[in-house]
């Protein structure tokens, strides 16, 4: 589904991914983890264009990223994405942000849109929030939103980018509730976090990366118990003890 | 020294003629100038190195330049060339128009630079949401930044009006007779010139500072709002 070959990223002089490769297949979820700076974010965010790479190539259901004939805004709109800071539209309701894009996109009329609105809020317990504005919500109930905003697209895949680290602690649980149900009912997930809970229950590979690169590749299990180098192991104690 | 204020009622009718000129001129200046300022803003801020660099020229020359100079300039050299141009031949009545244009294209690099500041102020996470929601660039700037940038402008943009109410004062140099000027023609006739002036300034002094409390409240019912 995802497909991520040799890719290679430079900010001016300073390069911020360093030859990366991974797969992510049809329902699997992929998390990384790594220190702050490796590149997880710069890396996300090239799956849907939102940078560009110099090098290499990503394939999102068999069409190229990089491809500069391919309609990215049509291939945003298939992949759904979180981000660390919510990035609700303030100005709108929570309805309306979970309706625009869908009537403006996808041009759904506002009865589909609505009904689609509802029917993800109530899956992500905030059906009564949808007269609200995104500042009257906690956080975790944001993020929430934010979820159910990206879902209401039908996306065929979802990225997500350290979804809980902006969070309360006692907030990050709701929010890992929604993510593991979702993995569960077999959504594509690539999930950029710290959470290596949601790792051990969810995930199918976890993917380590240091400055800029994907150091290690492995089935969690194998990951977890056994991991082959020195700094995915220092890593791995230092947020396991945390 | 003794005031005789006498003769200001009657002459209100005509004071209040003056001063639907300088309502006109305050609301297109404003209105037109946002407009165009916001097209300047958001072609400074087009990736089009031409529009960006068109743009960013406009906004110097114009914020360069006094006020008077552009008024006298558009009502010396430029209206009277386009109307040539546009109606040959005919003797038209252009100093309203002059006013109109020249406030509204003065205003605008104003408004542009106050707009530019307030879609620069909308985050890149913001941006980067619309876009991932497969909403193209345009739409991103029409639907989630703009809306938020013009809502944390409106107290600036207003402030930026009453500026704009008290200079269109300056077009007594284009002889158009806006509140100011009428106010000062009935003194001269009258010969109470003191009084007349003293009144003019009275009014704009009470609209400007109603206005300006206006604004304040707003600003504080905005900063309240959910407006991050
Ligand atoms: N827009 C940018 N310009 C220059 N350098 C950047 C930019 N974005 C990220 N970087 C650099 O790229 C590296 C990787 O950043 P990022 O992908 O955000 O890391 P992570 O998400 O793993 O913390 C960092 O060293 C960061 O400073
Ligand atoms: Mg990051």
């Amino acid at each position: 589904m995802i497909s991520i070959r040799n890719v290679s990223k430079w900010y001016g002089e300073f390069q911020a991914l360093k030859k990366c490769s991974t797969e992510v297949d049809k329902g699997e979820v992929v998390v990384i983890c790594g220190p702050s700076g490796s590149g997880k974010s710069t890396l996300i965010k090239c799956v849907n264009g939102l940078e560009l790479f110099q090098e290499g190539e990503i394939w999102v259901d068999g069409i190229s990223v990089a491809d500069r004939k391919t309609d990215l805004p049509k291939l945003r709109s298939r992949v759904g994405m979180v981000f660390q800071h919510f990035e609700l539209f303030p100005h709108l309701s929570i309805l309306d942000n979970i309706t625009l894009a869908q009537s403006r996109v996808l041009g759904r009329s506002k009865k589909q849109a609505v009904e689609k609105a509802v029917q993800l809020l109530e899956m992500v317990g905030l059906a009564e929030q949808r007269p609200k504005f995104p500042a009257q919500l906690s956080g975790g109930q944001q993020q929430r939103v934010a979820i159910a905003r990206a879902l209401a697209m039908d996306p065929i895949a979802m990225l997500f980018d350290e979804p809980t680290s902006a969070l309360d602690p006692e907030m990050i649980n709701e929010v890992l509730d929604v993510m593991v149900n979702l993995a569960q009912s077999g959504m594509t997930m690539l999930v950029v976090t710290h959470e290596m809970g949601f790792a051990k229950r969810v995930a199918d590979r976890v993917i380590f990366m240091d400055r800029g690169e994907v150091v290690e590749d492995r089935p969690k299990q194998i990951f977890f118990e056994n991991p082959e180098t020195d700094r995915a192991r220092q890593f791995l104690s230092k947020i396991l003890t945390h | 020294m003794a005031f005789d204020w006498s003769a200001i009622p009657g002459s209100l009718p005509i004071l209040w003629q003056g001063m639907l000129v300088t309502l006109q001129i305050t609301l297109v200046g404003v209105l037109v100038g946002i407009l165009v300022g916001t097209l300047l803003a958001l072609f400074r801020l087009s990736p089009n190195r031409l529009l960006s660099w068109l743009s960013a020229a406009y906004v110097t020359v114009f914020r360069s330049i006094p006020l008077v100079m552009v008024l006298f300039w558009f009502h010396l050299i430029l209206i009277p060339l386009l109307a040539g141009l546009l109606f040959p031949g005919q003797r038209l009545e252009l100093r309203f128009i002059t006013a109109l244009a020249a406030f509204s294209l003065f205003e605008a690099s104003y408004y542009a630079e106050i707009i530019r500041a307030g879609i620069l102020s909308v985050t890149k996470g913001q941006f980067n949401a619309g876009l991932a929601l497969g909403m193209n660039r345009r739409q991103v700037m029409r639907l989630v930044v703009l809306p938020q940038a013009l809502r944390r402008m409106v107290p600036l943009l207003l402030t930026q009006a009453i500026i704009l109410f008290q200079d269109s004062t300056l077009v007594y140099v284009i002889n158009l007779d806006d509140f100011f000027r009428k106010a000062y023609n009935v003194g001269n006739t009258v010969g109470t010139l003191n009084e007349l002036i003293l009144f003019a300034g009275a009014v704009y002094l009470v609209i400007c500072t109603l206005a300006s409390g206006c604004v304040r409240q707003l600003h504080r019912r905005l900063t309240v709002l959910p407006v991050k």
